[in-house]
């Protein structure tokens, strides 16, 4: 079964990977992909996250060309957000709605110019190099994989001092064809010094059960000064296979601030690693999972503290229904040169079933001696006197579970730096806890009324 | 408006209310004072219907319908409110979106017109400036970050827009100071009205000044060990509650 998933993605891999520019990385991905094996129970990073839904798909190339529907169309627009965007549908450009090309910040591997081609010779591949230089087992296959098979992705490169007013949206879509297919899809962010940006990358689909597999990789270069806000979500379907991985390499006095959240899929992985490579860098990390029916939805995540005087601090939370099944592994490696480093770790786990799991493990790996570390993880059902003091008012125990599961999460909305893309967010978050609609209302009813804000 | 018959009441297997007997008629206000542990908020949850107060025996009806068996919402929608000695902290949930889930459920039961988003509001504002909170606490999250007094001040809030018939405060003048339990006071008496009642659990004398009670009752070791007018608050305000226990284990 992995031995023909395996021959299978590298005979696709081979097939598809055909752009000059990076037949060096392509060739380099595919012997590291032959080389590698396919990960069983027994290997350590993917010990409670079975692959068995993905190595028993038969996977083809996507069709050339796929219908682009109203279902799709309303996907893509993610709640109307403002912004210039980009929007694959099963691997291909839409170009209808594709206004973000004519920015000179966005361009494609395929169409990029001489400087932009030296760039992605120079940068891609090289973030993710730094995880296997980690030796922390954060750099996997699909990622080799990945490198196997790009032919063609999206460069973003933000000058120096250049700051993007606007988000910019990714989006990568899917819809169900005839046979299931395979995809693999890559970013490259660059930002130079003092640069400023806001990405917003998505991952959704159609409501129609879906039969893809997405093998995305993400590489951020975040230079001196510079500061990138990233957002990761995933909408998906719940059929659809997602392997993604985001690679971090941070600069002298950089930020990265991201949220990542995962609505949960039959087989949903996210690695993300972040490297602190020169001092004064910051990681403002959170994230969000809420896995439901049978599900599984795993985040691990690798913070690299290489250098002195860096700072993360990291939050995630996750909320479990049905027969779901959730893995974080938070993973922060201090290494001996990275004195006066700062960082702490929070998980939170509510449980809604005594069928839903959670397997937690903060992993805190320190070997310099002047660094302050906290982490924490816990797992907890709904607070008993929380659902009484909502009863109590009259509310439906039903309702008050909502509400509060509502409100676990929405704490960390709260926090996000734009607030349109929380709005965005809410109605879709409270939805999903009130599965029935009388139980989201009156989530929803401040937005709609237009009474948050300023008016209230 | 409620029957307290013989009440007798477990939490975690310990027998704490025992054999106690209490009658309120509409418009009544009830003060409830007695030593710390002696039962009193054990009374208003077990009133409420919280989960592990366990009633082994005894009956309590509000306006003639037996409550016990009702969920804790149901009791609330049959116009039962308890203003919370320790009111919980609910972080990510606005406090508008839990008045508003709040009173929603309420006046669908008891038939009444659902109020709009933005009659609500309107509503809430009232409400905001009668307790004298600031409306930026709409916004917040449930209680969260509250000080003790604004939590109490939110409780009350939330009293006057379920306009319940029955409302337990449970020390909800403990922790203010002398302006917040004016406001309080003015609160709880501007609701005071022919068909609504009140049981007001209290330490203190001094919000008795406020608030001026029909009766006052000594809950002492699980049950009604004395009742009297509004000068028994006075006595034991000046004897303390020695005497009365003696009384009572004399009498057991
Ligand atoms: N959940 C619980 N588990 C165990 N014991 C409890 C619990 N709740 C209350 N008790 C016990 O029941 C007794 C009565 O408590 P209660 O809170 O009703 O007292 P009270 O009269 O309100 O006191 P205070 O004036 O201090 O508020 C106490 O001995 C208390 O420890
Ligand atoms: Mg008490």
């Amino acid at each position: 079964m992995a031995e023909q998933f395996h021959a299978q993605q590298l005979a696709l891999a081979s097939e598809q990977a055909r752009n000059p520019l990076l037949a060096a990385l392509n060739a380099a991905g595919q012997q590291a992909f032959a080389a590698a094996s396919v990960p069983n129970r027994k290997t350590e990073a993917w010990k409670y996250t079975s692959l068995h839904n993905l190595l028993t798909g038969d996977f083809q190339r996507p069709a050339s060309q796929s219908e682009f529907t109203a279902a799709l169309r309303e996907a893509a627009t993610l709640g109307n957000l403002k912004a210039p965007r980009l929007v694959f549908v099963n691997g291909q450009l839409n170009n209808e709605l594709s206004d973000a090309l004519a920015l000179e910040q966005v361009t494609l591997f395929s169409q990029a110019n001489a400087a932009q081609q030296a760039l992605i010779s120079q940068h891609l591949g090289s973030v993710l190099a730094q995880a296997a230089d980690n030796q922390s087992g954060s750099a996997h296959l699909f990622n080799d994989l990945n490198n196997a098979a790009v032919n063609d992705g999206v460069l973003i490169h933000v000058g120096k001092n250049q700051r993007l007013e606007q988000p910019l949206q990714i989006s990568w879509l899917t819809t169900a064809e005839a046979q299931p297919f395979s995809l693999n899809s890559r970013l490259l962010m660059i930002l130079d010094s003092g640069a400023e940006a806001t990405l917003a990358e998505h991952y959704a689909s159609d409501e129609q059960p879906q039969n893809s597999f997405t093998n995305a990789l993400t590489e951020l270069v975040i230079g001196d000064n510079a500061r990138l806000q990233h957002y990761r979500l995933q909408l998906m379907q719940e059929d659809a296979l997602h392997i993604g991985s985001t690679h971090v390499a941070l600069a002298r006095d950089s930020q990265y601030n991201a949220f990542h959240l995962g609505l949960g899929t039959r087989l949903t992985r996210n690695d993300i690693v972040v490297n602190h490579n020169a001092g004064g860098s910051h990681c403002e990390l959170s994230g969000v999972y809420i896995p439901q029916n049978q599900q599984l939805l795993d985040f691990h995540t690798c913070i690299e503290h290489k250098v002195p005087h860096c700072t993360t601090n990291e939050v995630f939370r996750g909320i479990m229904n049905d027969k779901a099944r959730a893995v974080f592994n938070g993973r922060i490696h201090i290494h001996p040169q990275a004195q006066k480093t700062l960082a702490e770790l929070s998980n939170k786990n509510l449980l809604l079933t005594n069928t839903a799991e959670i397997y937690t493990k903060p992993e805190l790996e320190i070997y310099a001696d002047d660094v302050k570390c906290a982490h924490g993880a816990t797992v907890a059902q709904l607070e008993e006197k929380a659902m009484f003091y909502m009863q109590s008012r009259g509310i439906s125990k039903k309702e008050a579970e909502v509400m509060l599961s509502f409100g676990f999460i929405n704490e960390l909305l709260e926090a996000l730096p734009d607030e349109d893309i929380a709005q965005v967010l809410r109605p879709l978050l409270a939805r999903r806890f009130g599965r029935d609609q009388s139980l989201s209302r009156h989530l929803l009813e401040n937005e709609t009324a237009g009474l948050s804000g300023e008016n209230a | 408006m409620i029957s307290i018959n013989n009440l007798h009441a477990n939490v975690e297997d310990k027998n704490i209310l025992k054999g106690l007997n209490l009658e309120i008629k509409p418009g009544e206000v009830h003060a409830i004072m007695g030593p710390n542990g002696a039962g009193k908020s054990t009374l208003g949850n077990v009133l409420a219907g919280r989960d592990g107060y366990e009633v082994t025996a005894g009956s309590v009806t509000l306006n003639g319908k037996d409550i016990l068996e009702m969920e804790p919402e149901e009791r609330a929608r049959e116009g039962l409110f308890l203003a919370f000695q320790y009111p919980v902290e609910i972080p990510g949930v606005s406090n508008l979106e839990f008045l508003k889930a709040s009173v929603d459920a309420v006046r669908a039961h008891q038939g009444k017109p659902a109020l709009d988003s933005v009659q609500f509001l309107k509503l809430a504002r009232e409400k905001c400036k009668a307790v004298n909170l600031d409306q930026s606490f709409l916004k917040r999250g449930v209680n969260e970050g509250f000080s003790g007094g604004e939590k109490k001040r939110n409780e009350l809030m939330q009293m006057m827009l379920l306009e319940p018939s029955l409302c337990i405060l449970d020390e909800t003048d403990s922790g203010l100071d002398i302006d917040a339990l004016q406001v309080v006071a003015e609160g709880v008496n501007a609701m005071r009205d022919a068909n609504r009642s009140f049981i007001v659990v209290t330490h203190y004398q001094r919000l008795l000044d406020y608030i001026v009670p029909d009766y006052v009752h000594v809950l002492a070791n699980g049950r009604i060990v004395k009742s009297g007018g509004k000068e028994l608050a006075l006595e034991l305000e000046e004897k303390g509650y020695g005497w009365l226990e003696s009384a009572d284990n004399g009498a057991a």
